[in-house]
């Protein structure tokens, strides 16, 4: 099941387009490319300055500025994994590496297969009840590397 | 006749299963012919009870929890839509004596009502606040706020009335109000519980400050790690739109407001006002330079308040029952309550309101009931990533703006979070450079540099290289990032460190055996 749309400048200036009433459009203009292609393509920088009368430079700054824009695309899931004390004080740090070793890859990194990408996070407010996660975008509290495996195998029903 | 089940759509309850418990219990109830209406509420913020289920009885609302898939079935057969006895059911929550023994003047509705819906939230005493405030004048609402000693609980503690009031006498046709709920800090979620929970409150709170201040737009920039909260809000901000308690003519006063809820991305340092109010502006989140203060040019170079969801959200009960039935809680110049959450390695963590002067030990023993692993407790941080971490001798502390800042340690956000004797405090200390690095916004040489030399002469201390000579380096190091620092960042990264060194010595020094010739 495909999340995100194959990038097109097109749909791309729609997007836009539909953002640039707003006072300090460029965050919500960012936000809505990735959640409809699943990354920020290089080809958005342009559009995005012309746009909201921007140099280029500045539409990159922001885009690599911020952790959560992507200049690739991701994997069909995104997990994010909580790095932050509350979770090491549960053993995140432990748990993480027991999780990236079952995944086979590293944080920022994909899967061999495609199915997710895992992002390091500081903090979901999930704090009471580490080590914590969000799979696609759902909470999960008292993380185990199962439940991540069961939640894993969930989505991608 | 409708039984009500109130099943919370808190993040921790989620992350524990509540959608599906929820799915479960209206199928089984179903499947035995019960005539169930399910509400979902916030949370009450006893997380070791999520997801904690609650069923309305003639008698009031009777508690199971925490409730799992499994138990569903078997609480269905024990009567849980009469308040049937059951090894889960926990009687009236109000009388949970961890809940009982609260504060709550701020959480009071949390978890009780339907987030989104504003005549639960009327119902529930919602908007007496703003009712209130709109038979006075701006200089009686500024005044109210500023008598009930309120201050700001982003972690500055700055006197919120002088703030308001500065942002009301501001020449300036458009000004605005912005909420900063970039809540960054680990171990903290009393925005995002309210939020999730309340929205109304904080909705109605920065109505208010909008009123007194004579603006009309208000954002609430909302960190990306809070799904949920995104969307309760945006639903919460529609649903008042169509209720008239936000828009062209608010509550039938002729006065506006506009609210609107904005999406961070991943960057810590967007908590910091000004780094907020650029990334807002749609730019990247780089500090700015103060003066000039936000509060005479923010948003847009419009005079701006920007207040914290805690801040914003303590000001209806402050204009409902008056300025001194606040100030009657707390102590010294923290007055009011402080919504502490207790995070980490503890048995019983959650939110807990009370007033300011509850002492750090009181928090853990009597609310938290030690640590989730038995093991004891060594360490604890308090105030987030910048706060410091206390030993056990300094845990009779009370948590006041002064008595922790005489301890070297700040309050912050209210966090707490607590951690057991395997916690290696060199590493802890390691980890907030790590931190400061990755989240700096790279204006100010000390946090920019400062950080990464911070953690490369830290993985020295711990490989056992010199430790003496790199321990004095890592104090020289962070007496420049806490003088030269732009802001709190860099500024207070030293906190968690020089707390760790100073506290717990023998951590450092435990390679420190190794032959000069190791390096």
């Amino acid at each position: 099941m495909a999340r995100h749309e194959p990038w097109s400048a097109e749909r791309a200036t729609g997007i836009i387009a539909e953002h640039t009433h707003l006072e300090g459009a460029t965050l919500p203009i960012l936000h809505a490319l990735q959640e409809t292609f699943g990354y920020v393509d290089q080809g958005a920088v342009p559009l995005i300055a012309e746009a909201l009368n921007l140099s280029r430079a500045e539409v990159h700054g922001c885009v690599t500025f911020y952790h959560d824009f992507r200049a690739h695309p991701a994997g069909r899931h995104e997990v994010k994994l909580c790095r932050a004390e509350a979770c090491q004080a549960m053993g995140s740090d432990k748990l993480h590496r027991e999780i990236l070793g079952r995944l086979g890859c590293g944080w920022h990194e994909t899967t061999a297969d495609g199915g997710a990408t895992v992002e390091p996070v500081y903090c979901l407010g999930l704090c009471a009840n580490g080590p914590a996660a969000l799979v696609d975008g759902e909470p999960l509290a008292h993380l185990t590397a199962d439940a991540l495996e069961a939640a894993l195998t969930e989505v991608r029903q | 006749m409708s039984v009500t089940l109130y099943v919370p759509r808190d993040a921790v309850a989620l992350g524990l299963g509540a959608n599906k418990v929820a799915r479960a219990l209206f199928a089984g109830a179903e499947r035995r012919g019960l005539d169930v209406t399910i509400v979902r509420t916030g949370s009450r913020g006893l997380t070791w009870l999520e997801p904690m289920v609650e069923v309305g009885t003639p008698e009031g609302r009777i508690a199971y929890g925490p409730v799992k898939i499994e138990d569903v079935d078997a609480l269905l057969d024990a009567g849980l839509t009469t308040g049937g006895d059951h090894a889960l059911r926990l009687g009236d929550p109000e009388k949970i004596p961890y809940l009982a023994r609260q504060q709550r003047l701020t959480f009071h509705r949390c978890g009780v009502i339907d987030p989104v819906s504003v005549d639960d939230y009327r119902a529930h005493g919602g908007y007496r606040g703003l009712e209130a405030a709109l038979k006075l004048d701006a200089e009686g609402i500024v005044a109210a706020v500023r008598e009930s000693g309120l201050r700001g609980r982003g972690g500055a503690g700055f006197p919120a009335g002088i703030k308001w009031n500065t942002v009301m006498l501001a020449k300036g046709e458009q000004k605005y109000v912005v909420c900063n709920a970039d809540e960054g800090d680990s171990g903290t979620f009393a925005d995002r519980m309210m939020m999730e929970g309340d929205p109304f409150n904080l909705i109605e709170g920065m109505t208010i400050a909008g009123i007194a201040t004579g603006a009309t737009r208000g954002y609430i920039y909302l960190r990306s790690e809070y799904p949920q909260a995104f969307a309760t809000l945006k639903e919460a901000i529609a649903n008042g739109i169509n209720a008239g308690v936000l828009g062209d003519d608010i509550l039938g006063s002729g006065k506006k407001f506009h609210l609107e809820v904005r999406l961070g991305a991943g960057a810590y340092i967007c908590g910091e006002e000004t780094s907020l109010l650029e990334s807002l502006e749609g730019k990247r989140g780089i500090v700015r330079a103060k003066p000039p203060i936000p509060a005479l040019k923010g948003f847009l170079g419009k005079p701006t308040l920007v207040n914290n969801v805690m801040t914003f959200t303590a000001v209806p009960w402050i204009l409902e029952h008056g300025a001194q039935a606040y100030a009657d809680y707390g102590m010294g110049r923290s007055l009011g309550t402080l919504p502490i959450q207790l995070a980490g390695n503890v048995k019983h963590g959650g939110l807990i309101e009370m007033a300011f002067g509850i002492t750090l030990r009181q928090v853990i023993e009597e609310f938290g009931g030690g640590t989730r692993s038995g093991r004891p407790v060594r360490a604890v941080q308090v105030g987030g990533p910048l706060g410091a971490y206390f030993p056990d001798h300094l845990l009779d502390t009370p948590l006041d703006y002064e008595a922790m800042a005489a301890q070297k340690g700040l309050v912050g956000h209210g966090g707490i979070v607590v951690f057991d004797d395997t916690v290696d405090m060199a590493s802890q200390a390691r980890f907030a450079f790590e931190f400061c690095a990755t989240e700096s916004c790279g204006k100010c040489t000390p946090c920019r540099i400062g950080a990464t030399r911070g953690v490369e002469t830290m993985d020295k201390v711990i490989a056992g290289i010199r430790p003496e000579a790199n321990l004095k380096l890592v104090a020289d190091l962070c007496e420049v990032m806490t003088d030269g620092s732009l802001c709190a960042m860099g500024g207070l990264t030293p906190m968690p460190v020089m707390s760790a060194i100073t506290h717990f010595p023998e951590d450092f020094r435990r390679a420190g055996s190794l032959p000069a010739a190791a390096e």
